[in-house]
């Protein structure tokens, strides 16, 4: 079943397009792994997912019931978050403002959605702590937390480990890996090539010339795949 | 207390004080908000241009809050969207702040009378008349009741525009509210605390709250209380001592931000010991 599907789009501004006739489609449970180099297009791509534009032709399908506002995404941090003075619980809450109606304060249904999501991602000691104390492998756990606020079903995870040491950084994909064994879709733009090599189902390869969409296997065999993993530094062992 | 009988049995001043209390509220509310997006210095730039539109307005002879708040609002969009495209916006806002000041005291001197270029600069309580006062009630009012009613989309707006953008929350319409609202502060807080003065009345309560809180309703709380006890010692000081208004207002925020910045301090070394 297709949680989402791309037909023939063409992505960028009115001067000109950035992609052109992209194809590819996520399952319900992915995990799809979007690489390439920068100026591909991924930020593009990522911002045509979530609404903020409209593809210049082509179109992009929602399973029924799904729309681009439920996409649980975690942007990547900006300077202006890491010393942002606000507790744990405000942060993941504010995941649920979209679809908050009534003028004042949350509810408790949502107060406990967002206790929940901590709980998931087991940062649930730190609610009432203040988010700027925390290290960057926790805060980008908080921040997943509030993604799961917005979405039950699919998470858009851009460049999630920048900065992140390596044992946050494969703690942080443990957490997803299990999010997604849970049944949540993930979509991962990344530079990093263990969680396309370890975890990722499917592969989005945007380049200049081409594009390649696929499953792992097929990737790590093409071309494009195979000079991806020779400029991270692995070499096939003969 | 018999000084502040005597304040209160002045209309005048009772007026000035209301107005002030409510301006600084309002402000410091705004200033969390300006501060954790690194626009503090638009509050700054914004109180020149007020004062060049003042300078002008009493040139020839114009009413001074009709020409200067659509001015002012004017130029929080223009420095606004500048900072937006970020590259340069520093320089753009050091520009005009400096250029309007230039505008505002060649203004005042053709007019020839050099008492209002004092005022303009400084802030004068004197200058608060009764439709003044109205007007700085009903903007102080919207403003505090805006900032209440979106306060978590003002928020999410501030802590992650782009987390907020894409589950849908329109982030312009509230960076926009918070311009005009700044614009308005800045124009009615400026007849009392003076153009120079104005912006450590949108600055100080934040930064000295953010010393002290650590959640970001507690920063609002705390920097609201701030603003408004400091106003009120200020007020009462300036005029026990007969001291100018604005200066000991905002000298009495200095005191509170170097507390708030010792506490920090040693709260920090208390804390590395802990570790």
């Amino acid at each position: 079943m297709k949680l989402i599907e791309c037909k023939n789009l063409y992505l960028g501004y009115e001067d000109g397009a950035i992609i052109e006739n992209l194809s590819f489609s996520a399952e319900v449970g992915d995990y799809l792994c979007i690489v390439g180099e920068n100026g591909s297009g991924k930020s593009t791509l990522v911002k045509t997912l979530l609404g903020l534009i409209t593809p210049l032709k082509g179109n992009i399908e929602y399973l029924k019931g799904l729309n681009s506002k439920e996409i649980g995404y975690l942007p990547q941090q900006s300077a202006i978050q890491r010393d942002f003075p606000s507790s744990v619980m405000e942060v993941v809450i504010s995941g649920c403002l979209n679809r908050h109606k009534g003028l004042f304060g949350y509810t408790k249904a949502e107060k406990s959605r967002a206790m929940e999501s901590l709980i998931k991602l087991g940062m649930e000691s730190r609610a009432k702590d203040s988010y700027q104390d925390l290290s960057g492998g926790q805060q980008q756990r908080v921040l997943l937390a509030r993604a799961l606020m917005a979405t039950e079903k699919l998470v858009l995870l851009d460049e999630p480990v920048t900065g992140l040491d390596p044992k946050a950084a494969s703690d942080l994909y443990a957490i997803i890996r299990k999010l997604n064994e849970e049944g949540i879709t993930v979509l991962m733009v990344t530079h990093d090539i263990h969680p396309a090599l370890n975890d990722a189902k499917t592969i989005l390869h945007l380049s200049q010339e081409s594009y390649f969409f696929g499953n792992k296997e097929e990737y790590f065999a093409s071309e494009l795949g195979k000079r991806f993993l020779k400029e991270a530094g692995h070499h096939e062992h003969h | 207390m018999s000084i502040i009988n005597e304040i209160f049995s002045y209309t005048f001043l009772s007026r000035a004080f209301l107005v002030g209390i409510l301006v600084s509220l309002s402000a410091s509310l705004i200033g969390v908000s300006l501060v954790l997006r690194r626009f503090s210095m638009i509050g700054d730039g914004l109180s020149h241009v007020g004062f060049g539109a003042l300078g002008v307005a009493s040139l020839f002879a114009l009413s001074p809050m009709a020409v200067t708040l659509p001015v002012v609002v004017l130029a929080a969009l223009f420095l606004l969207n500048l900072s937006k495209k970020s590259k340069g916006g520093d320089g753009s806002i050091a520009l005009i702040s400096s250029g309007s000041l230039a505008i505002g005291v060649l203004a005042v001197s053709l007019g020839g009378v050099n008492t209002d270029l004092n005022a303009y600069l400084f802030g004068s309580i004197l200058a608060v008349s009764k439709s003044d006062a109205y007007i700085s009630i009903v903007l102080s009012a919207f403003t505090l009741f805006s900032y209440v009613i979106f306060y978590h989309q003002i928020y999410i707006t501030t802590f992650d525009p782009a987390f907020s953008k894409a589950t849908g929350i329109k982030t312009e319409r509230y960076t926009l509210l918070l311009s005009l609202l700044t614009a308005m502060i800045v124009v009615i807080g400026m007849r009392i605390l003076g153009s120079l003065l104005i912006s450590s009345l949108i600055i100080f309560p934040a930064m000295t709250a953010m010393k002290v809180a650590r959640s970001y309703r507690n920063v609002t709380i705390i920097s609201a209380l701030e603003s408004v006890i400091a106003f009120a010692i200020g007020f009462i000081i300036s005029y026990a001592c007969s001291l100018p208004t604005g200066a000991s207002i905002v000298a009495v925020h200095i005191v509170f931000y170097i507390v708030a910045f010792v506490y920090s301090e040693l709260r920090m070394r208390a804390r590395k010991k802990l570790l």
